[in-house]
């Protein structure tokens, strides 16, 4: 690699014939029903989608898990029976036996094609059996994988409370939001002054993306520390609690793949949305904590040395990856944050595969991507939007790629010829958002290296015999 | 509509995959949407497949909603029929597929005549069959699509081979243990003295199948995958069938007597009396294994078995003919196929149950409370929380059951491993004896089990200082039978007294 003045490039973006394996979309109740703790999610399907989520989530469906199937048979294709009449059925017997606050019904692939009128069925329902229906389409033949929690966060912003008009101005000054009342509970007027004025005054701030709780708890305190208040969460730890937005709110995104949830937020909900990488790596975070600095006008305090700080806690992790080669398959759409972050830690990236770009939502992070790049003083990486595979596995041979990140229908076979990989799934389920969270996202990523360091001089590396036609 | 939240048996295309996948360069197109491939993920990670799986999808999305595939499924086979160059491409629909009921068929003869490779398109319609019937489908489809084609350009052999052969039928990938059971099986074979022609579909090439006639019979050891191949075999070439499945000491005995009249039917003089007795004697530990102290101890265990048509059958006859226990309730999902079940295991158990609903399977669990459960992964984890242990004996697996180690469930070696299994299951007796006589080492609280009946009894605080004295294992039973007891008498605070008298007057 040399360190030649660089010449100011763009990014290059290609499209490949989309042939490329990642998890279907509803596997976002998984992880959601989870998160949204009074929460059912009946998946519309066929066995296909069933045996997909319980392979899919291993050991979780024993459980007793807030999400079923309904399944389609022969009938309710052929519209031998009626679909209200069946998920009417199925809906009463969840509020029997469950008694959740919301059912979110995903509809998939069959009921795409034999066009079930979901969005029509469900307010119809919701007034019978007096639990809201919210209805996302998260099926494959429009979606990959994490574009699952897209479609369900895109539909619950539309649940999302407004506030009743107050009458005084003063009034509303001490009550802008439910949340508030809630947190104030208890409190003494002085006490919630006192506490307020921690904080700039800036309009509010509603943050979107389905987090675990101490990420939600770490990313409001980063924000804290520059006196940013956070007014909502979408979604909260609760469907009841779903945070109030009005016109004029500010909506921040903390995860790349959250595209029609913001321009729900924009158009539906009228809220100005703040255009920012995504808190992913020390970089990340600050580059995102800036951001919604410089839109409400608050100069950052401390951030330089806290990234600093952060980064020498890393350096043995970092030194592991500095000069290596990455190269992402594409599968989740958090490529191009994990490759940004990579690449500042030192490695260089040829290619980043990923299942769609919104350049306009991800727009700052391919700035900051490109930036790095530059800074760094390596070659921008070619953009593969709908990947092939077939193709990919051609250039990874080809390239000699030290650590290939993908899914684990490749992962074995690359390991037996001698290929470094990590599960991409891993970095959907594991904790790597905000400064705290940066070392777990090089612990997934050096883990293979780790381990083939340890098994390095055993001449097990090429394990099929063969080489068999990739 | 049907509110389901696991299933026993995959959908169609999974059937027709593990058998297209498991042939020498094959390859398999989906015509499904993304996502639908997961296949390819079980195999990497279950089998630890170290080849790339050979599956490939032609994506169904809007477009093709809106137009149709057009030439897009025609591309895909063509392209992966340079790519690849495989014997045989298989066009596989999915339930996607059949509900847009584009004629598939035509595609695939369209890209037969660009293709090097055969092309054809599996016959399974998802709303119709399983993955277990759609496997034996495509087996057979196959079959027949290579056994005409060879008898097109007359190629079929006429003779059979010099020596006796047999073909094996219905091992594949992702199948529970079918790896271990073909290795033993073959051995079992080269022990008898009888050549295996071919093995399929695990591991055998397409341009084997026109050989399969000059096999002097068939076996298919397994219920679900094979059947409909043999059935065909029979019909074309009149070739005999061994179905018995091979599983325990007695039923590998029946089997190897089945062959031996076959082979006998055709000239072979052959008499494999003796060395039946020398492997149930000396080779397979089973038998001695019942016959020993520790087997006594298990006499009267009461057991539930679930699993598929094979195994489940198969353990049933094991534990109640071999070992003397107690088979409660004998129970398979294969439901189109339950008349088989009935006829095998009605005998050896008190009561069968043909279902795919794994809470009705549940509740029977924690009704009869057995010793030990043998069933899929879902009956383990039932037992987890019913406080019974669970021996895996039949898919749905975890990579668990995807053992390194050499562990067939068929033939002599088979026995011992299931002995094993079984043994290790229930409490060992002596271990057993001691918990009875100083009242356990487990010092956990009740646990209210969650498939019982909710109890509306009161337990004074003598009745559950006793209650909990009871070894664990036992404990669920005393207390629902102590409570069955008070409240036949009114009674409603259990006291010792009262959970001794229970124990007195109906032996709780």
């Amino acid at each position: 690699m040399t360190l030649a003045t660089p010449q100011p490039q763009e990014l290059n973006f290609e499209c490949e014939t989309g042939n490329y394996h990642t998890f279907c979309p509803i596997s976002c109740v998984a992880w959601l029903y989870q998160k949204i703790e009074d929460s059912f999610f009946l998946v519309i399907g066929t066995k296909t989608c069933g045996y997909f989520l319980q392979n899919a989530m291993g050991v979780m469906i024993f459980a007793e898990p807030r999400y079923a199937m309904a399944e389609l048979e022969e009938g309710d294709i052929s519209a031998q029976l009626s679909d209200y009449a069946e998920l009417k059925r199925l809906c009463e017997q969840i509020k029997r036996d469950r008694n959740p606050s919301v059912i979110v019904w995903i509809g998939t692939c069959t009921t795409e094609i034999i066009k079930m009128d979901l969005e029509g069925l469900a307010p119809k329902l919701e007034s019978e059996i007096g639990i809201p229906i919210v209805v996302a389409r998260a099926n494959g033949l429009d979606y990959a994988f994490t574009q699952g929690e897209d479609t369900v966060l895109a539909a619950m912003a539309q649940r999302c409370p407004t506030q009743e008009p107050t009458p005084a101005e003063e009034t509303e000054k001490g009550d802008r939001n439910a949340i508030k009342k809630l947190l104030s509970f208890g409190r003494k007027p002085e006490e919630i002054a006192q506490e307020e004025s921690e904080y700039v005054d800036h309009p509010p701030l509603v943050l979107f993306g389905s987090v675990p709780d101490p990420v939600v708890t770490q990313l409001t305190l980063e924000l804290k520390k520059q006196g940013i208040k956070v007014s909502g969460w979408l979604p909260a730890k609760r469907y009841t609690e779903l945070p109030v937005i009005e016109e004029g709110y500010y909506a921040l995104g903390v995860n790349p793949f959250l595209s029609r949830t913001a321009t729900t937020l924009m158009r539906r909900r009228k809220c100005k949305l703040i255009g920012a990488p995504f808190p992913i790596g020390p970089d990340g975070t600050r580059a995102w904590i800036e951001k919604v600095c410089s839109v409400f006008g608050i100069e950052p305090q401390g951030l330089e040395e806290r990234e600093q700080t952060i980064w020498e806690s890393l350096e043995d992790y970092v030194s592991l990856l500095r000069g290596k080669s990455v190269f992402f398959m594409g599968d989740n759409l958090l490529e191009i944050s994990l490759a940004r972050f990579f690449i500042r830690c030192g490695m260089t990236c040829p290619e980043i595969g990923i299942p769609y770009m919104d350049k306009r939502y991800q727009g700052a992070e391919l700035q900051l991507l490109q930036k790095t790049c530059e800074e760094m003083g390596v070659p921008l990486p070619r953009i593969v939007e709908k990947p092939d595979n077939y193709n990919q596995l051609q250039r990874i041979q080809e390239q000699n790629i030290d650590l290939v990140i993908t899914g684990m229908a490749h992962a074995n076979p690359l390991e037996a010829r001698g290929i470094n990989t990590k599960w991409s799934v891993e970095f959907t389920f594991a904790q790597i958002h905000g400064f705290t969270n940066a070392r777990d996202v090089l612990e997934l990523a050096t883990r293979p290296l780790r381990r083939n360091q340890s098994l390095k001089d055993m001449g097990w590396s090429q394990l099929v015999k063969e080489e068999a036609k990739v | 509509m049907k509110l389901a939240y696991w299933m026993y048996a995959g959908p169609a295309h999974i059937g027709t995959l593990r058998v297209a996948t498991s042939f020498k360069n094959v390859h398999a197109i989906m015509h499904a949407p993304i996502g639908d491939d997961y296949f390819n993920v079980m195999r990497s990670m279950l089998e630890r497949e170290r080849n790339f799986t050979p599956v490939t999808t032609s994506v169904v999305d809007r477009h093709v909603l809106a137009r149709g595939s057009q030439e897009k499924v025609v591309d895909n086979i063509t392209r992966k029929d340079q790519e690849e160059q495989p014997d045989l491409i298989v066009l596989t629909p999915t339930c996607t597929s059949s509900i847009l009921q584009e004629d598939l068929q035509n595609f695939v003869d369209r890209a037969q005549m660009e293709s090097k490779g055969d092309v054809m398109l599996a016959d399974v319609n998802h709303y119709r069959v399983n993955e277990l019937q759609a496997g034996d489908r495509t087996l057979q489809q196959i079959v027949q699509f290579y056994t005409e084609k060879a008898r097109k350009r007359d190629e079929l052999p006429t003779d059979k081979t010099a020596n006796p052969s047999v073909n094996i039928i219905g091992t594949s990938t992702l199948g529970f243990h079918n790896q271990h059971d073909c290795t033993e099986l073959k051995r079992l074979m080269a022990d008898l003295g009888i050549e295996v022609n071919t093995v399929i579909p695990d591991g055998a090439s397409v341009h084997q199948l026109k050989n399969l006639s000059r096999a002097w019979f068939n076996l298919v050891p397994y219920r679900e995958l094979g059947t409909m191949t043999a059935d065909y075999l029979k019909q074309e070439f009149a070739m005999p069938v061994v179905d018995i499945v091979p599983m325990g000491v007695v039923e590998t005995a029946r089997c190897i007597r089945a062959i031996q009249r076959i082979l006998n039917d055709q000239g072979a003089g052959v008499d494999y009396e003796d060395f039946i007795n020398h492997q149930t004697l000396n080779v397979s530990q089973a038998a001695w294994f019942s016959r020993s102290i520790d087997c006594q101890n298990l006499t009267g265990k009461k057991a539930v078995v679930f699993g598929d048509n094979t195994h489940a059958a198969a353990m049933t006859k094991i534990l109640a003919r071999e070992m003397g226990i107690h088979v409660v309730m004998a129970g398979t999902y294969c439901k189109y196929d339950e008349d088989w079940f009935r006829e095998q295991v009605s005998d050896y158990c008190d009561e069968v149950l043909v279902s795919d609903d794994h809470a009705a399977i549940g509740d029977a669990i924690a009704r009869i409370e057995p010793s030990a459960i043998f069933g899929t992964q879902m009956e383990r984890h039932v037992g987890k929380r019913l406080n019974i242990p669970c021996g895996v004996i039949a898919a749905p697996i975890h990579i668990q059951n995807f053992p390194i180690g050499y562990k067939p469930f068929v033939g002599y070696e088979g026995t011992n491993q299931i002995a094993d299994l079984v043994y290790n299951s229930f409490t060992l007796g002596m271990e057993d004896h001691l918990l009875e006589i100083f009242g356990g080492h487990d010092t956990k609280d009740v646990i209210t089990k969650g498939m019982t009946a909710d109890t509306d009894l009161g337990w004074s605080k003598d009745g559950l200082t006793e209650l909990n004295r009871i070894p664990g294992f036992v404990r669920g039973k005393v207390k629902r039978n102590t409570e069955k007891f008070a409240r036949d008498r009114n009674i409603s605070e259990i006291t010792a007294e009262v959970l001794y008298a229970a124990k007195e007057a109906i032996g709780a």
